[in-house]
């Protein structure tokens, strides 16, 4: 199809059930009650002209193009702030509203440079469009003095600022306000000399506040912000509907495309999880698609001390195979394993999980879910009956209070932040929601522009379960407890069981204050807003499962939300907020070494059953080696070879040290991916991936989205990754011929009973569908366990305190904890080759004031961050959003590795890593560590690659 | 003897200060009260009743003396007896400040009769006086109210509009320095009326004597108007603030730019609230309707614009001040017999009505009454009641530029008409005024009058186009 920007309806959508018929040019139509003139015009038809209106923020007003005259009214009414009322008689078009119209016209075209034929915006200008509608021929003014000629700026890497063609609109600056929430932009001066903006007077876009989240440059009717590609591409000729391969919000966007050049990426409007909105990843640094450092050649090498060898694909191929025969006759099938990503489609898990079980012959599988949400799906399962997220995003619309624990939702998934914050200010009239942050860092929803969290629990790192205890005691001990959903609904025996251990006296916020150091009286208050202030929901991160407790913090999250009924309804719910885009998808496919697809254990004989004579082969009933213990297998000489499917586990996993003395220990290790990742230098094939431009299938987000990702390109590398996948199978002598992606969603939907109803036919009708879809839920499950648990009753789980093992002393006495930062994305594969590096440079060590003084520690500052497993250093920055006591940093730049640091504890059901919390010592440093100089002399000898000696 | 000056900030102004101060010095005892509103006459002392115009400190041993001439009883001054002072009956008589002199003036009469009959019938009596808004739209007020009151809302609020920007105009001034309290009890009946808890008085930061007059009488009858409460806030030099929801902006800490309506803010106003914005003189006049009741008001004025307005007068004109008189007086009888004609004593050639963006009206109009309607059907518009006079002397190019120049000084930028249309339009003048295709010219400043009148958002850029092309069709001559 040729290009054609989404229909904008001028204003948004009413939510009202009442309908009101008026008559607009003659016609009758019929809309919801509150719903503008102008909208109403749109849905029949009518486009009136208009400029300062766009459909997802309110009217404004300010254009006075969209002008019209209403039988019995004065004036002429703008019909984007006139709501129609029943019986109401429209003219859209009449001699005196054109005049009106052409008038405004000459007047925005005596202020506007005529360069049409030479602008980025030619052709796709909502100014051009609407000097075409009024018919404007002829600009009358002998103009003096204009706003052309301004100095343009240039310093965001994405997009330019370009005054000269401003036309006041502030649709940037309402979109900012209403759909970001950041409040960067500003109009500064007044009438003539209104000018927008970004922060101070002296600030640029770069410098101020703005998070590049892109609003401004959609909203933006002309030229004046205009993303940089489309200076230098030109304007997009096809659009592709797919979603982003970043965060677990899955945000569905447009892929805009010249040719197989794409141009942009525009949030798309009908996207249930964005609804219209992205942020500066999403968006706009999708440039590593490109990066002259992608692989589009396999390679191979014997050993990790030579240099690559770029071999064809047949070749690359026959050579794993016979590699992975080797292993297995010399070392016995259980010396191989996969591992699945959460960045690959759910298709591609699902082939990398079916080669290890039905090619290896062993169910040595495992996913990067296991290092941040294993303890979801354990502890979910465990209570609820289902390993996932009990709400859609709508759902944040009707919260009356919000609960985030362990996340920093407008650094990690900051589309559905901009969503919560949008009730967190209050909208339609309705008061806010309030807010209760528990998190050792005041991170920055806790106090933003009209924003404030009633209670801020700056709790020790490590003491999540102690905290949500202490709250569970408040609230049965106050008798705050929704015992009516409870007997309904849940185990009313485990129930006064866990209600007998939280009210204990031990458990009380006052006897856990020396242990979570969170004021007791400000904890009673949280417990009481949440039990008490109308629809509570619960938001939480790795904040909560990267712990030694993980899992029972989850378990402590469900039994509140239990405890208090904040479960099967809007509003409320148990909301793991996902990191990786397919993280949910990943675990859904039965990447876990215990788990087939759908969650069913491996022993399940009926569910083995059904897989084996779909696949024709027999399975192993026992569960496999999860990655630690594949890599301490490893190391102790019996696991030997490794399938990694895009996932980083030398720069992602805690331990370094560890894991690369387990890799190093391997004879074949396979890496599938789009860089010479750190994992690579230790693998002896290198199998190029494709991204998620370049191959169809589907993502699953956090809310159990399943959403359809599209080819909008040729892969670079020659194949999509489930193609990579089917050929090794093949060489491998597996009988596998799916001829597209949809064939492997057929074999998920046959044998997983959550997905039964799903299909790629399906999810084109209906953009996405929220698992379980079957014929109990034909159309999908936004909400879950609404009429009941799906395990049944609901489980209360005692969750005992246990303090992790990893303990701060005299020569570690400051704890670490680790996340992640707005602009980059987990290990920075992606991130750090695109233009976001402009924000994020490096690394950065957060220290409290008093801690620096003690340590002569000043921002800016080079420290050695020292652990019992290793040392690494990087800059300094001190600051009291971080507790005294409290060091914090990010793991996004490999030539930190901050994960030199992190150690080997690990949730004691999943074995999730305790990134959260590692028992540190900060000194001044004038250099890298030892550490750092080997590894880069290492990486720099891994990554060489052999030129092709020319014949003689 | 008794000797009263004025502390208004007109009477400072010409030299009242310096003269109460001769008076101490001669050991006179002196009473600083409100204004007479006869400002051509000012500092004027009232010794005993009788007043001494225009007095200099050195006049005043001659005075206490009884040595030299006087203008003969106040009071009775034709200026004065012309007029049905309702709103302004205390001026001239009363301590500004003094909650006794208030009590002894039929001061919080309104109140009580108010909180005797009940909200609902609070409504109904203003209803019943006709009163329209005094600040320049003319919408009644009772209707106003009533629409507060019926919104659901736990929280609504008063708002009165103090930014007082029109030239010519000095009303509400008079009433914060010189009679707070009926603008306090104004509000505080409005309050009780509608069901607002809080009442908020935004004036102009040029009004530093009313600033602190309100803040003084606001402290001290805070006890008597309890549990409702008033508060000061002051403007930042904005003339487009006086516009209602440019106000409720400004009142919220946001930019002063106007609010498309619908909302009315009588049903979403400040902070989103239920709210009755009101002007000075509207509210004023509430105290005198609910004591008097609401047919005693109406009974003044004429057709639909019911009860007496406090016109002021002021330009190039021999009497100025502020004359409060019915409805239905005809703009020539304000001019030439109350306002005497012109200080410089040439012809007078023009007045404008209704502040910068009022209609400029020929003395061939001078039969028109002081009428909302009759106004309208002239394409003029009353406003707040400012005339501005002119003598012959006056360039209506000029001040047809003027309207232009002025709209793109204060206009706040959010409507493309009035930000960009105004600069165009001082463009276009002077191109007009330098002979330059003057014919076309024109036709274009009549085409983007028409966009300007009927594509704005508010007022300020909506009404530009009155005083340009008034002065255009009633002075071509000026253009040509």
């Amino acid at each position: 199809m040729t290009y054609q920007p989404q229909k904008d309806f001028g204003t948004p959508a009413s939510g009202s059930n009442d309908l009101v018929t008026c008559t607009i040019d003659g016609r009758h139509v019929t809309v919801p009650a509150g719903t503008s003139v102008m909208r109403a015009a749109a849905e029949q038809g009518t486009s009136i002209p208009k400029l300062c209106a766009t459909d997802n923020m309110k009217s404004f007003g300010s254009c006075r193009l969209c002008l019209v005259e209403i039988d019995g009214r004065r004036g002429t009414p703008a019909s984007c702030t006139t709501p129609v009322e029943p019986g109401m008689v429209v003219h859209t078009q009449t001699p005196h509203l054109q005049k009106l119209r052409k008038g405004v016209m000459e007047l925005y075209i005596s202020d506007h440079p005529l360069d049409c034929l030479t602008c980025a915006a030619n052709g796709d200008c909502e100014l051009q469009d609407q000097a075409g509608a009024v018919g404007l021929r002829d600009v009358r003014y002998e103009v003096q003095s204009t706003h052309l000629g301004q100095e343009k700026d240039h310093s965001n890497p994405y997009f330019d600022f370009d005054p000269s063609k401003c036309i006041a609109c502030s649709r940037c600056i309402r979109a900012c306000d209403e759909v970001q929430g950041t409040l960067a932009l500003t109009m500064e001066g007044r009438g003539w000399d209104s000018k927008i903006s970004a922060g101070l007077a002296s600030d640029n876009f770069l410098g101020s506040e703005c998070v590049s989240c892109g609003a401004c440059v959609q909203a933006c009717p002309t030229a004046t912000l205009v993303e940089k590609k489309v200076v230098e591409i030109g304007t997009p000729e096809r659009s592709v509907v797919t979603t982003c391969a970043y965060c677990g919000v899955g945000c569905t966007f447009r892929a805009e495309m010249r040719g197989e050049q794409l141009v942009r990426m525009v949030p798309y409007k009908d996207g249930k999880a964005n609804r219209g909105h992205s942020c500066v990843k999403g968006r706009f640094a999708w440039g590593y698609a490109q990066h002259k450092e992608r692989i589009l050649k396999p390679m191979i090498r014997k050993s990790i001390n030579d240099p690559w060898r770029e071999v064809e694909w047949d070749e690359a191929f026959a050579y794993t195979a016979s590699e992975l025969k080797r292993i297995s006759d010399s070392y016995g099938r259980h010396a191989l394993g996969g591992i699945t990503s959460s960045r690959c489609t759910n298709e591609e898990t699902f082939l990398v999980q079916k080669l290890v079980r039905a090619g290896f012959g062993n169910n040595n599988v495992d996913t990067c879910a296991r290092v941040c949400h294993s303890p979801t799906g354990y502890g979910l399962k465990t209570t609820f009956g289902t390993s996932a997220g009990t709400q859609d995003f709508d759902s944040v619309e009707e919260c009356d209070v919000i609960l985030i624990i362990g996340a920093n939702p407008t650094d990690g998934h900051p589309v559905f932040a901009s969503r919560m914050k949008r009730r967190l200010r209050g909208q339609d009239g309705r008061p806010p929601a309030k807010l209760i942050v528990i998190d050792p860092r005041r991170t920055d929803i806790v106090r933003s522009p009209h924003i404030e969290a009633e209670h801020h629990l700056p709790l020790r790192p490590g003491t999540n379960v102690a905290v949500l205890t202490a709250m569970a005691h408040v609230i049965v001990s106050e008798g705050l407890a929704n015992e009516a959903f409870i007997k309904e609904r849940c185990d009313w025996d485990e129930y006064r069981h866990w209600a007998e251990f939280v009210t204990q006296p031990r458990n009380s916020p006052e006897s856990l204050q020396p242990v979570t150091l969170v004021d007791a009286e400000e904890l009673r208050a949280a417990a009481r807003l949440y039990a008490t202030g109308g629809n509570g929901a619960i938001y939480y991160g790795l904040g909560v499962t990267e712990h030694s407790q993980g899992s029972s913090t989850v378990m402590a999250i469900a039994n509140l939300a239990m405890a208090t009924g904040n479960i099967g309804k809007r509003g409320v719910g148990v909301n793991p907020l996902r990191g990786q885009n397919n993280v949910q998808g990943a675990c859904d496919m039965g990447s876990f070494p215990h788990e087939l697809s759908g969650y069913r254990h491996i022993s399940d004989g009926d569910a083995r059953k059904l897989f084996e004579s779909d696949w024709g082969v027999a399975l192993d009933p026992e569960p496999g080696l999860r990655i630690p213990n594949m890599l301490d297998a490893a190391v102790d000489g019996v696991f030997k070879g490794l399938y990694v499917q895009g996932e980083d586990i030398l720069h992602s996993d805690p331990n370094t040290k560890h894991v690369s003395a387990g890799l190093a220990a391997m004879e074949c290790v396979i890496v599938h991916d789009l860089f010479l990742n750190e994992t690579a230098n230790y693998a002896h094939i290198f199998l190029p991936g494709s991204t998620f431009l370049e191959k169809n299938g589907t993502f699953t987000n956090a809310e159990r989205r399943i959403q359809p990702v599209r080819k909008v390109m040729t892969p670079l590398n020659g194949l999509e990754d489930w193609e990579v996948t089917q050929r090794l199978a093949q060489a491998m002598g597996l009988d596998w011929n799916y001829t597209h992606p949809s064939e492997i969603m057929d074999e998920i939907a046959r044998l997983t009973p959550t997905f039964a109803g799903v299909s790629f036919s399906r999810l084109d009708e209906e953009g996405s569908l929220q698992w379980p879809v079957n014929d109990a839920a034909p159309d999908g499950s936004p909400i879950m366990h609404v009429d009941g648990f799906v395990r049944g009753r609901g489980k209360f789980v005692v969750t005992d305190y246990v303090p992790t093992d990893e303990k701060t002393g005299p020569r570690f006495p400051l704890l670490l904890t680790t996340g992640r930062i707005l602009s980059h994305y987990n290990v920075g594969a992606q991130t750090r080759r695109t233009e976001n590096v402009a924000w994020h440079p490096e690394d950065l060590l957060e220290i409290h004031p008093v801690d620096a003084e003690d340590r002569g520690i000043k921002s800016g500052d080079w420290v050695k961050l020292a652990s019992r497993a290793g040392e690494t250093t990087l800059r300094a920055t001190v600051t009291d959003r971080v507790a005294p006591g409290v060091v914090y940093t990010t793991f996004h730049h490999a030539v930190t590795q901050a994960n030199v640091v992190t150690t080997d504890y690990s949730d004691w059901a999943t074995n999730c890593p305790e990134y959260k919390v590692t028992a540190v010592q900060i000194s001044p440093s004038n250099g890298p560590t030892d550490w750092q100089e080997e590894y880069e002399a290492l990486s720099e000898r891994a990554r060489r690659i052999a030129t092709e000696v020319p014949a003689e | 003897m008794k000797i009263r000056i004025s502390d208004d900030a007109l009477a400072i102004a010409c030299g009242a200060d310096t003269v109460a101060r001769a008076f101490i010095q001669a050991g006179a005892e002196v009473e600083r009260v409100s204004s007479w509103g006869m400002h051509w006459l000012e500092p004027l002392v009232d010794v005993d009743g009788t007043g001494y115009a225009n007095v200099t400190a050195d006049q005043v041993r001659a005075i206490m003396a009884g040595t030299t001439e006087s203008i003969g009883s106040i009071a009775e001054h034709p200026f004065i007896t012309r007029q049905s002072r309702l709103t302004f009956a205390r001026a001239g008589k009363t301590r500004p400040t003094s909650l006794d002199d208030y009590y002894a003036s039929e001061g919080w009469l309104g109140l009580a009769k108010a909180q005797a009959i009940g909200a609902e019938a609070t409504i109904e009596t203003v209803l019943a006086s006709g009163l329209r808004g005094r600040g320049g739209a003319g919408f009644p007020a009772g209707i106003k109210w009533k629409t507060v009151a019926s919104a659901q809302a736990a929280t609504k609020y008063i708002v009165c509009n103090a930014d007082e920007g029109d030239s010519a105009t000095f009303a509400d001034r008079m009433v914060m320095e010189g009679d707070p309290f009926m603008l306090i009890e104004g509000m505080a009946i409005a309050g009780f009326a509608v069901g607002a808890q809080k009442g908020y008085v935004y004036i102009r930061s040029e009004y530093p004597h009313a600033i602190a007059k309100m803040e003084t009488a606001i402290a001290a009858c805070a006890h008597l108007i309890a549990p409702f409460i008033v508060e000061v806030r002051v403007g930042a030099g904005a003339y487009v603030c006086g516009e209602e929801t440019s106000l409720l902006n400004s009142l919220e800490g946001k930019r002063g730019e106007v609010r498309a309506k619908p909302p009315l803010p009588a049903l979403e106003g400040l902070f989103g609230k239920p709210t009755v914005v009101n002007n000075v003189l509207t509210l004023a006049a509430i105290p005198w309707i609910l004591t008097h009741g609401g047919e005693a008001y109406a009974s003044y004025g004429m057709g639909r614009s019911k009860g007496t307005m406090p016109v002021q007068l002021a330009g190039n004109v021999k009497h100025g001040g502020l004359f409060e008189i019915g409805f239905g007086i005809t703009l020539g009888e304000l001019v030439n017999d109350i306002g005497g004609g012109t200080d410089s004593g040439r012809p007078v050639r023009c007045v404008q009505v209704g502040g910068p963006l009022g209609a400029y009206i020929p003395p061939s109009r001078f039969d028109l009454p002081f009428d909302y309607e009759a106004f309208a059907a002239a394409d003029a518009l009353i406003g707040h009641a400012g005339i501005t006079v002119f003598d012959d002397t006056v360039d209506m190019a000029q001040m047809a530029r003027f309207a232009m120049e002025f709209c793109a000084v204060e206009s706040c930028g959010k409507c493309t008409p009035c930000r960009l249309g105004s600069t165009r339009g001082v463009e276009t003048l002077d191109q007009i005024i330098a002979g330059k295709n003057v014919e076309a010219n024109l036709a274009l400043l009549a085409d983007l009058s028409e966009t300007m009148k009927f594509g704005s958002l508010c007022a300020l850029g909506g009404f530009t186009p009155y005083p340009v092309m008034s002065a255009i069709t009633h002075f071509p001559e000026d253009f040509r």
